[in-house]
């Protein structure tokens, strides 16, 4: 049965055609190289210690502690300010610029670390190696003491608004502090971007880089040796420079008060206004134009036997209608899986080079991502095809199956896309069966990194096999009922 | 000519999906303009009379189909073969069938914009300026792109093809033009595109910077539909049925 209707399939010209054309495509949208940039090959984020593209921009006041030692600080005052636009400066801090005390494996982009922080709007923090975030603390502002210890390899931290009684922040173990490490303060402030009200679609956003000025008092080390040292941490944090009229990054120190300023993050590193460069889930743009290919061929592949006829040839010959669709579903789930799985491995493949040599710097993807993006967008376009047959074996009409198919899948994720607000957008991209391009996005939100993450910016509003397993539910309704209305029905 | 006329009305105006299709062109047009004039506070820093128009991207769709159906529809059932032992002159069909689905096409895309140009009213008040060339515009647009629809049905002989490819004109094109990288390449598909060329007509601000002018840009429209027509005329002459 599987052969009949795989032969039915491949002696269809039109149809190898179509099947051929939505691989094109794919790989031809993926590798067209539509995202430009200023990166060249010195442009690249440095890796934390568990292997994520991280941010490593602050500014840094240290001194060298070998073995165990204490350090505590009082910070009097936490102010910031956003870069808007030339000559235009909002005194605010964005919520989260950072303020506190750092222990650190040396000064090089990505050590391990641990360290205690004041933030914009976040309260007190501990984080470590850039990905560990926990709010442990209160959610203070400045005047606050905050204390770091390090014992070995374990890092506790701690506050107090007094400096007598001191309330546990948290604790850690960073992946390496070796015996001899850095501890100081560090000031930091990331890049903010927001969505403009005052314009509408993608591109309606707008953002700049931001500074943070904290005033540290009554700093004691404890076990550190040698001079206190300023340094600006170098790993690019942002890509905008600060602009001239705006504080510079430094440190000051005038009685034992040190005023720290800086602009950066140490954090991981985002794609998307807030961050650096665009993900590999660029290359698979053309999934949708294949994904109309495919739904009208899925949908092809029972209306048309509807419309001359043959459905009464195929199911006097096979009179168990329901193996029959199966029979359908496999044939065409396979040859959309097989494109997806071809597309998205040449385009994963052959579009990230285009994209750098055009100065945009891709973010790097484990091996697993990227085979779970050719497995995901095999699945998808698999999915969406057998929603098109199943539709089409119940409408039994082209016409209004395609459209039907097509208004839930292809028009929901274009409008999320383009011109939906951000609200409605995540709505759609929850309940149609266009969730399932959810399987296609390769950048890690992170609660701790402020960003847009929304879907233009390649951050869908579910998990991505919780998207696939929405389309997964569609499908399954659909082919149920066509397999009960096939068997009910009179022929055609 | 009238006979061929009123056979067609009278298929069209008693096919169930037919009211359906018009409501929905014109629900398409208003909800997704409103959708998008909502979502903005004044002053813009875009034009407003293109995002109160908004909605006409998807009503588009929904004409499109609707077009395409009112022929393809016919090879999907076999009641072509009645309709052209009826009226043997195959152009004369064609021609009635253009007729009637501009029309309607029009009424429902009339009325579409003009609620959304309502809708827009009300959200942004008087930041929404008063023209009339978006607006007469785009009701053309609607009717040319569906003009295009039945050209390629008949082109197709079928809806599923049909659909496929003016829906993949309308949407698939203008985003490979704003993704190739060549300025030169991305103004000359932005001046042949049917969508990015037609919706031209909708700007009313920073005209200079336009790809193509407004109504050269219809124009460029108005010849893919005509070509799609002729051929469809051509091919549904010489070809069998």
């Amino acid at each position: 049965m599987i052969r009949a209707e795989w032969t039915k399939f491949r002696t269809v010209r039109g149809w190898v055609l179509g099947a051929v054309a939505a691989l094109v495509l794919i790989i031809g949208l993926g590798v067209v190289p539509g995202t430009g940039g200023s990166c060249d090959a010195s442009c690249r984020l440095p890796r934390g210690p568990e292997g994520h593209e991280v941010a490593d921009r602050a500014e840094f006041v240290h001194r060298t502690l070998t073995g165990d030692g204490t350090i505590t600080a009082r910070i009097t005052s936490f102010t910031g300010t956003k870069f808007t636009g030339p000559g235009r400066n909002d005194v605010a801090l964005v919520p989260w610029a950072k303020a506190g005390l750092i222990v650190r494996d040396g000064t090089d982009p990505g050590s391990s670390y641990a360290a205690v922080m004041l933030t914009g709007a976040h309260g007190v923090r501990m984080q470590y190696d850039y990905v560990h975030d926990a709010a442990g603390g209160s959610d203070g502002a400045a005047p606050r003491w905050l204390r770091l210890t390090r014992a070995g390899p374990v890092v506790t931290t701690a506050e107090s608004t007094d400096g007598t009684h001191w309330r546990t922040v948290g604790e850690a173990t960073p992946a390496h502090l070796p015996e001899s490490v850095e501890i100081g303060l560090f000031t930091t402030s990331p890049q903010w971007a927001e969505k403009m009200h005052e314009t509408f679609g993608v591109n309606a956003v707008r953002g700049g880089p931001s500074t943070a000025t904290a005033v540290f008092a009554d700093v004691r080390v404890e076990g550190a040796t040698g001079a206190w040292r300023a340094e600006d941490l170098g790993g690019p944090g942002g890509a905008d420079e600060i602009p001239d009229d705006g504080p510079e990054p430094g440190a000051a120190v005038r009685d034992g008060v040190y005023t720290v300023t800086g602009s950066g993050d140490i954090a991981p590193a985002v794609s998307g206004p807030n961050g650096l460069g665009t993900t590999v889930t660029t290359t698979l743009l053309g999934t949708f134009a294949g994904l109309v290919l495919l739904v009208v061929l899925g949908g092809l592949f029972v209306t048309a036997e509807y419309r001359r006829g043959l459905i009464g040839v195929t199911f006097a010959a096979s009179p168990r209608r329901g193996r029959v669709f199966g029979a359908k579903a496999l044939v065409i789930g396979a040859v959309a899986a097989v494109i997806g799985s071809v597309a998205a491995t040449v385009a994963l493949a052959a579009g990230p080079p285009v994209l750098r040599a055009n100065g945009a710097y891709v973010s790097a993807v484990t091996l697993g991502t990227q085979a779970r993006l050719v497995i995901g967008t095999a699945l998808l376009l698999a999915g969406c095809a057998v929603l098109a047959l199943a539709v089409g074996a119940l409408v039994r009409r082209s016409a209004v199956a395609l459209t039907a198919v097509l208004s839930v899948t292809v028009l929901p994720y274009l409008l999320a896309m383009s011109v939906l607000p951000s609200g409605a957008a995540d709505w759609v991209l929850r309940v149609t069966p266009a969730a399932a391009f959810a399987v296609q996005q390769s950048a890690v939100e992170y609660a701790h990194v402020e960003n847009l993450y929304t879907a233009p910016n390649g951050y869908f509003p579910l998990p991505p096999f919780a998207g696939l397993a929405v389309l997964g539910v569609w499908v399954a309704v659909a082919a149920g009922c066509a397999v009960v209305v096939l068997r009910r029905r009179d022929v055609a | 000519m009238r006979p061929a006329l009123k056979c067609e009305w009278t298929k069209l105006r008693t096919s169930p999906g037919t009211p359906w299709a018009v409501l929905a062109v014109a629900v398409a047009t208003v909800g997704l303009s409103a959708l998008a004039a909502g979502s903005v506070t004044c002053p813009c820093a875009t034009d407003t009379t293109k995002l109160a128009l908004t909605g006409v991207q998807l009503g588009q769709a929904v004409a499109a189909v609707f077009a395409v159906t009112v022929l393809g529809g016919e090879y999907g059932t076999g009641m072509i073969a009645v309709t052209l032992t009826a009226v043997p002159q195959r152009t004369t069909v064609l021609a009635a069938k253009a007729l009637l689905v501009s029309g309607a096409v029009g009424v429902s895309g009339a009325a579409g914009v003009l609620g959304a140009w309502l809708a827009g009213r009300a959200a942004l008040g008087d930041h929404l300026a008063t023209g009339v060339r978006p607006l007469a515009g785009s009701v053309l647009y609607l009717v040319l792109v569906a003009l295009l629809g039945l050209g390629a049905a008949a082109v197709t002989r079928g809806s599923a093809v049909a659909i496929g490819t003016v829906l993949g004109l309308l949407y698939v094109v203008p985003i490979v033009s704003t993704v190739v990288r060549d300025p030169d390449w991305k103004r000359h598909l932005q001046q042949v595109s049917p969508a990015d060329a037609g919706q031209a007509v909708q700007a009313t601000e920073n005209l200079a910077a336009l790809p193509i002018q407004p109504w050269p840009g219809l124009g460029v429209l108005a010849l893919w539909a005509a070509a799609a027509l002729l051929t469809g005329a051509a091919l549904l002459h010489r070809r069998d049925a």
